[in-house]
């Protein structure tokens, strides 16, 4: 371990601002990379299932 | 050598078929390595003698710099493999791999300006490499932009791969910007050819982010691109199969 305290592992040496900042936009957009895939596949197979359910009517 | 992997490749539905059993593999890896990594980056690795903990910012910045060049570099590929042996998944690749590039830049650029603020007093400079690295961010807009601007899904692919393989050009000027002008940026923190200027406890973290954003990029690449594929391949019977099959499971 690099730090003695965990208070000191949130403070980072006055930088923690900017250490955990950029940790958090970059985990946002690295799960977000991840969810826009598996909605956009939902959203495909919604459509589709629809789509067959109305050509069954028909 | 033996080729036949490479024109499986140009079918459809063996991707398909090949990439679900990867996806999983890919997708544990990545997720394990960039979870190591950034708590060894973050509470193991020592703070660095001039900037002190600033630098575990260099965690999640170079890896995702690698990636946003390694990902052009690969876009040209597809592209050439498209334009060359018309392989329609070479196109499927570029359309897909274009956003997570562009997202990549972001990430790289977002965390170089909150470390250049503590690091240089600046958040943005126009320096070669910072310029360079906002070209190539433009780049990726152009290929997203001109992949749905063109109707005809061949013309796309075409224009898309010139583009690609033209823009490469800013990927050296990267690359040697740091060497080439007078700049604020640190030069090159990895070499293949010489050994690490840091510690082992600071660089290994590093090439396990590093690795581990790879991984990242593949299996996410491999989820969009296998979505793109079944919507392509919707006339034909296997995709429609499998689509029967992913409902029956949902529902």
């Amino acid at each position: 371990m690099s730090f003695d305290s965990f208070s000191e592992f949130l403070a980072m040496g006055n930088h923690g601002v900017y250490v955990w900042s950029s940790y958090g936009i970059s985990f946002v957009i690295l799960l977000l990379n991840v969810a826009l895939p598996i909605l956009a596949r939902q959203r495909y197979l919604k459509n589709e299932a629809r789509r067959l359910r109305r050509e069954a009517q028909q | 050598m033996n080729w036949t992997w490479f024109h499986k490749l140009g079918s459809p539905k063996w991707f398909y078929e090949i990439s679900g059993r990867w996806l999983p593999w890919l997708s544990i890896s990545a997720a394990l390595l960039i979870l190591v990594g950034a708590v060894m980056g973050l509470a193991f690795a020592p703070p660095d003698y001039q900037q002190g903990n600033s630098f575990r910012i260099i965690y999640i910045h170079v890896p995702a710099a690698f990636l946003a060049q390694s990902t052009y570099i690969s876009l040209a590929i597809a592209g050439i493999v498209g334009l060359v042996w018309k392989m329609k998944i070479a196109d499927v690749a570029v359309q897909q791999a274009a956003p997570i590039g562009a997202w990549m830049t972001v990430i790289a650029l977002l965390t170089g300006a909150v470390w250049g603020k503590p690091t240089w007093g600046a958040w943005w400079v126009w320096d070669a490499r910072l310029t360079a690295m906002l070209i190539l961010l433009f780049l990726y807009f152009g290929i997203i932009a001109l992949g749905h601007a063109i109707t005809n899904r061949d013309s796309a692919a075409k224009a898309c791969a010139i583009l690609a393989i033209v823009g490469v050009v800013n990927i050296p000027i990267i690359k040697y910007s740091v060497d080439w002008w007078n700049t604020l940026h640190q030069p090159a923190t990895f070499t293949i050819t010489e050994k690490p200027a840091m510690p082992m406890e600071m660089w290994l973290p590093l090439l396990i982010m590093t690795i581990g954003f790879y991984c990242f990029f593949a299996a996410v690449l491999l989820m969009r691109m296998r979505i793109e594929v079944l919507r392509r391949e919707s006339r034909t019977r296997w995709a429609q199969a499998e689509v029967a099959r992913q409902i029956g499971r949902s529902a």
